[in-house]
């Protein structure tokens, strides 16, 4: 199974989302925004970071940018996509996603090893958890906090839509305490938290020993076991 | 050579973080009187060609559906500048 991660100016975390699919016993494959080939992968991240500056808004220049068109076109398609970070940002603004993502609402960058709940499992991305499981994965960023209007916010809890939601500590003002999105297929899923920092004993957040938890791992091989989906 | 400005603004309804944080730092002076601040965005676009209504329309799609997010931003104005 080949694992995509795109590749931005100013991305910052793609390495680490092409080791977390290594650790996870894929084959990762690095992309360029640049371009408009997928190189015929079964899955693609789109990292964290700040595409491009972050200038106009978070990821919405990226999410005009050459390759999108061809993601968009495969996310419509049933391609598992997973956006982290600026990644969800970024499938946010090409509208794979509902909602929106502006500054916290204190007003600083946060960096927190932070507690999520899983609250949908029937994703290509989220089906190696148990449904209501609490993990532990880094979060950092300066504009995390989830907001939409009353109707969208109604139908994403109605339908189910709400992929991870925090726990004990809403960091960023999220309504909801919504930390991540699905789409309605299941395919395409989004975070705030990044699962690509916690897949290694000894680099992760504090667990059970300092640095070794790893609760993010299983994010990535989902997608390898991913059962919901058909290419 | 003409330049169209264009003004995008948080919407009304959700939280500006930015523009409170601002709002609290300029009600250190003065007497009380500055109640709010709201921060906003304004694209200048020159063009090399005659500003026509199609050229008009082509910019508001612009502004709409690029330069804005309709689900967090509207689209306040869009003018010719003097």
């Amino acid at each position: 199974m080949r694992v995509g991660v795109i590749t931005f100016p100013g991305s910052l975390d793609d390495r680490d989302a092409l080791r977390a699919v290594r650790l996870a016993g894929a084959e990762p494959v690095a992309l360029w925004h640049d371009s408009h080939d997928l190189q015929d992968v079964d899955a693609l991240i789109i990292p964290g970071g700040f595409s491009y500056g972050d200038y106009l808004r978070c990821g919405a220049i990226a999410a005009h940018s050459p390759i999108m068109s061809e993601v968009i076109d495969a996310a419509n398609k049933g391609l598992p996509v997973l956006g982290i970070c600026n990644g969800f940002q970024v499938l946010v603004e090409a509208h794979l996603l509902e909602g929106g993502l502006i500054r916290n609402d204190h007003g600083t960058f946060i960096r927190r090893d932070q507690k999520l709940r899983v609250e949908n499992t029937g994703t290509a991305w989220t089906n190696q958890y148990e449904l209501g499981q609490e993990i532990t994965i880094p979060l950092k960023n300066g504009e995390g906090g989830f907001i939409a209007d009353e109707e969208t916010l109604k139908r994403l809890e109605g339908d189910g839509l709400v992929a991870f939601r925090y726990l004990d500590v809403n960091p960023n003002g999220s309504l909801n305490d919504i930390a991540g999105l699905r789409n309605a297929r299941g395919n395409v899923v989004g975070l705030m938290p990044h699962p690509e920092h916690a897949v290694e004993a000894g680099f992760g957040p504090d667990a059970e020993r300092m640095q070794s938890g790893t609760d993010g791992l299983a994010m990535f091989v989902s997608v390898l076991t991913d059962t919901v989906l058909s290419k | 050579m003409p330049t169209v400005i264009v003004e995008v603004m948080p919407k009304e309804v959700l939280l500006d973080p930015a523009g409170k944080a601002t709002a609290r730092a300029l009600q250190r002076f003065g007497d009380g009187e500055i109640t709010d601040v709201r921060i906003g965005k304004r694209f200048e676009i020159t063009v090399n060609t005659d500003v026509t209504p199609e050229l008009l329309d082509h910019i508001g799609e612009l502004a709409r559906d690029v330069l804005s997010n309709q689900v967090i931003e509207d689209v306040t104005s869009i003018r010719v500048a003097e």
